[in-house]
């Protein structure tokens, strides 16, 4: 076993370090106050590698593990969360087309979403099936060589300024082995957006909701087999919880270090914050659990590597943990810069904001613990190793 | 055309410089360490040559223990060919690196050998200088531009007061300023790449070079600390305080 990382790891960590503070960090404070989603710079990600990181070589991906996806994504995240929350999304979504679409959805649509020519969005949930994915309503029905999609989508990341949406919808029998995944064309005929939802955070990257009225896609775009779409669904989700936690530790480090140095510089009863115990045990608690989240992401991004059978378990417990503590980090380093930490002109308050929503969406903090205890107490479970 | 560009280890410009306890020198225990600046505008310049069909091949080198290595790698990543360590214990000093390039040249053939400037660990901005007095070939220094034509490479130079252009006959040497070139970032597939491509190690002894040192190093000290600033009431004090605090009036 090995907990360093190698030659490799640690030049796509500085280059992702050096984008991440060049083309990202000087701009994430407009992009989230006039809320931009800046796709030029996805398209700058694009050509250096980052919107295919875990895809297949033949279609322009890097073929890269998830561990090495995660200490990149970590880097990028440093620099702006919720432009790096997105490009997981995307990197998921071309994951799902590349590994489960044939060869025809493959060939049209991959080359251009690794390159970030394209974009992807991940449709699963619908405004009454959030949490209770399995219960969704969105429909596909068969019609000679196509399938006729009726439906809505609520809270796509992406939507309306994507090219390409994967979604999950009801080809059968009710709960999750009646559902399909089929790779839509974001601009066929009968796909309405609604409006921006205004949000707390995430505001570089749209959110909207997708309304289907009898859109024609091809036979061919289904993803897999009839049926296989849930399954799908979460195979992409236990990669994007991953990239989500992560996002989550890569804003906590830039967090933490803001407040590190604030601790040097700022001053009050004629000494320097550095000096005062309860704030120097704040901030060693605040690395301590930033190293804790961070390993059991990468641990966790190893097992799926591994195809370990518990992989979904670990990925769920990543994500539960991760998210929290990283939220928790941020909200000490708000504190330790008092109502500077509060006020729009330094970063702390949008790390908060951008991080909270890490903790409800791929799955809410609680589903994850469904997930976790539903292993630890099946009949007979074998012990978690 | 064969482009040789000599690169250097240094501390990564973004980390803050921390002298250690006992000022013998700086303390570059877990810190990050990173291509020379001026030496990455080098690398891009020579890769923009083999780009724009002027350059054939682009060599890299650098001098150091093995973690130089690295450094190599970062600037196969950005496009260099191939890549040569010269395998020192310690990083040696200016005349010492001139005079190993020297060599290297000697045995390389290139007809134009691309440095940064200066080093931003040392700052000393003389290798450039005395590989030319080694060689014997033309100089041109604090590039801002480079063109080939022919035989020639023009070279604008950002002097005090304005640009100046001389024409070097090549085989030449051309330093690197500022604003020479944006450098591109190394791409990931790229990155995977340099893995691939040749990397040769020679030691200095190799190379029939005596390493020396011609300077000793005393004392390392850190700048004063910068004081807060203060705010003054009138114009009166702050014009008070600039004669006979600051003395600057
Ligand atoms: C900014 C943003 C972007 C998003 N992007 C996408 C996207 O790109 N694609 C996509 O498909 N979805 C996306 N989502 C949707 C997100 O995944 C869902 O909001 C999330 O899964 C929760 O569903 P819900 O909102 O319906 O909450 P609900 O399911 O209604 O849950 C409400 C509360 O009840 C709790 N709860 C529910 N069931 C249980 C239970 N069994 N036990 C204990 N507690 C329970 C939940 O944890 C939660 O606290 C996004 C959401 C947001 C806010």
């Amino acid at each position: 076993m090995d907990f360093e990382l190698n030659e490799d790891q640690i030049a796509f960590a500085d280059m992702a370090r050096a984008f991440a503070q060049n083309e990202m960090e000087p701009h994430a404070a407009e992009w989230d106050q006039e809320q931009l989603f800046p796709v030029e710079v996805l398209r700058k990600a694009g050509e250096l590698g980052f919107c295919g990181l875990y895809s297949s070589e033949d279609v322009g991906g890097l073929g890269l593990s998830r561990l090495d996806a995660s200490i990149i994504f970590e880097q990028l995240a440093m620099g702006c969360t919720s432009t790096t929350a997105f490009i997981t999304i995307h990197n998921m979504a071309t994951w799902m087309i590349d590994a489960f679409g044939n060869e025809q959805t493959r060939q049209a649509w991959c080359p251009d979403l690794t390159a970030g020519q394209k974009l992807a969005s991940y449709c699963l949930t619908e405004p009454n099936a959030g949490s209770d994915a399995a219960s969704l309503k969105t429909s596909a029905r068969r019609d000679g060589d196509d399938y006729v999609l009726n439906g809505s989508k609520i809270f796509i990341s992406g939507a309306g300024s994507t090219d390409v949406l994967v979604v999950m919808a009801r080809t059968g029998e009710e709960g999750p082995k009646g559902i399909s995944a089929f790779a839509v064309d974001a601009k066929a005929a009968g796909i309405t957006y609604g409006r921006k939802e205004d949000k707390m955070g995430w505001n570089s990257q749209p959110t909207r909701m997708i309304t289907f009225e009898d859109v024609r896609v091809p036979a061919s775009a289904l993803l897999g087999n009839e049926g296989d779409g849930f399954k799908i669904a979460m195979k992409g989700l236990d990669g994007g919880r991953i990239n989500i936690a992560t996002c989550s530790v890569g804003t906590a480090q830039a967090a933490l270090n803001k407040a590190t140095e604030y601790m040097h510089e700022r001053k009050q009863f004629g000494k320097s914050l550095a000096s005062f115990q309860a704030l120097q045990f704040k901030l060693a608690d605040m690395a301590t659990d930033l190293v804790a989240a961070r390993q059991m992401v990468r641990l966790a991004a190893s097992k799926l590597d591994a195809g370990h059978a518990d992989k979904t378990t670990y990925c769920a417990m990543a994500k539960r943990f991760a998210t929290d503590a990283c939220y928790d980090i941020c909200d000490e380093a708000l504190q330790i810069f008092g109502g500077n930490g509060y006020i729009k002109e330094y970063p702390m308050e949008r790390y908060l904001r951008d991080n909270r929503v890490h903790r409800i969406l791929e799955g809410t903090n609680e589903i994850m613990r469904v997930i976790i205890s539903r292993r630890l107490l099946m009949q007979d479970a074998a012990e978690i190793l | 055309m064969k482009v040789l560009v000599a690169v250097k280890r240094v501390l990564d410009h973004n980390v803050k410089v921390r002298v250690k306890s006992d000022h013998s020198d700086v303390d570059l225990t877990n810190i990050k360490m990173a291509l020379n600046p001026f030496c990455e505008i080098a690398v891009e310049e020579a890769v923009r040559l083999k780009e724009a069909g002027i350059a054939t091949e682009v060599v890299v080198m650098s001098i150091g223990p093995k973690a130089v290595q690295e450094q190599i790698r970062t600037a196969l990543a950005l496009g260099a060919d191939r890549g040569i360590q010269i395998e020192t214990d310690t990083m040696p000093e200016s005349l010492s690196v001139a005079k190993l390039i020297a060599k290297v040249v000697e045995d390389e053939r290139p007809s134009l050998i691309i440095l940064g400037k200066q080093a931003i660990d040392s700052d000393n901005n003389q290798t450039g200088q005395m590989l030319a007095a080694l060689t014997g070939m033309g100089q041109g220094t604090f590039a801002s531009d480079v063109e080939i034509q022919d035989n020639e490479a023009l070279v604008t130079r950002e002097v005090d007061g304005g640009l100046q252009t001389v024409a070097l006959r090549l085989p030449a040497i051309v330093t690197s300023d500022l604003r020479l070139n944006e450098p591109r970032y190394a791409s990931l597939p790229n990155i995977m790449k340099a893995k691939k491509k040749p990397l040769d190690v020679k030691s200095a002894a190799e190379l029939g070079i005596e390493l020396r040192a011609h300077t000793e190093l005393l004392k390392v000290e850190p700048p004063a600390e910068r004081q807060g600033g203060i705010k003054v009431a009138s114009v009166e004090e702050l014009v008070d305080k600039l004669k006979n605090e600051a003395k600057v009036i």
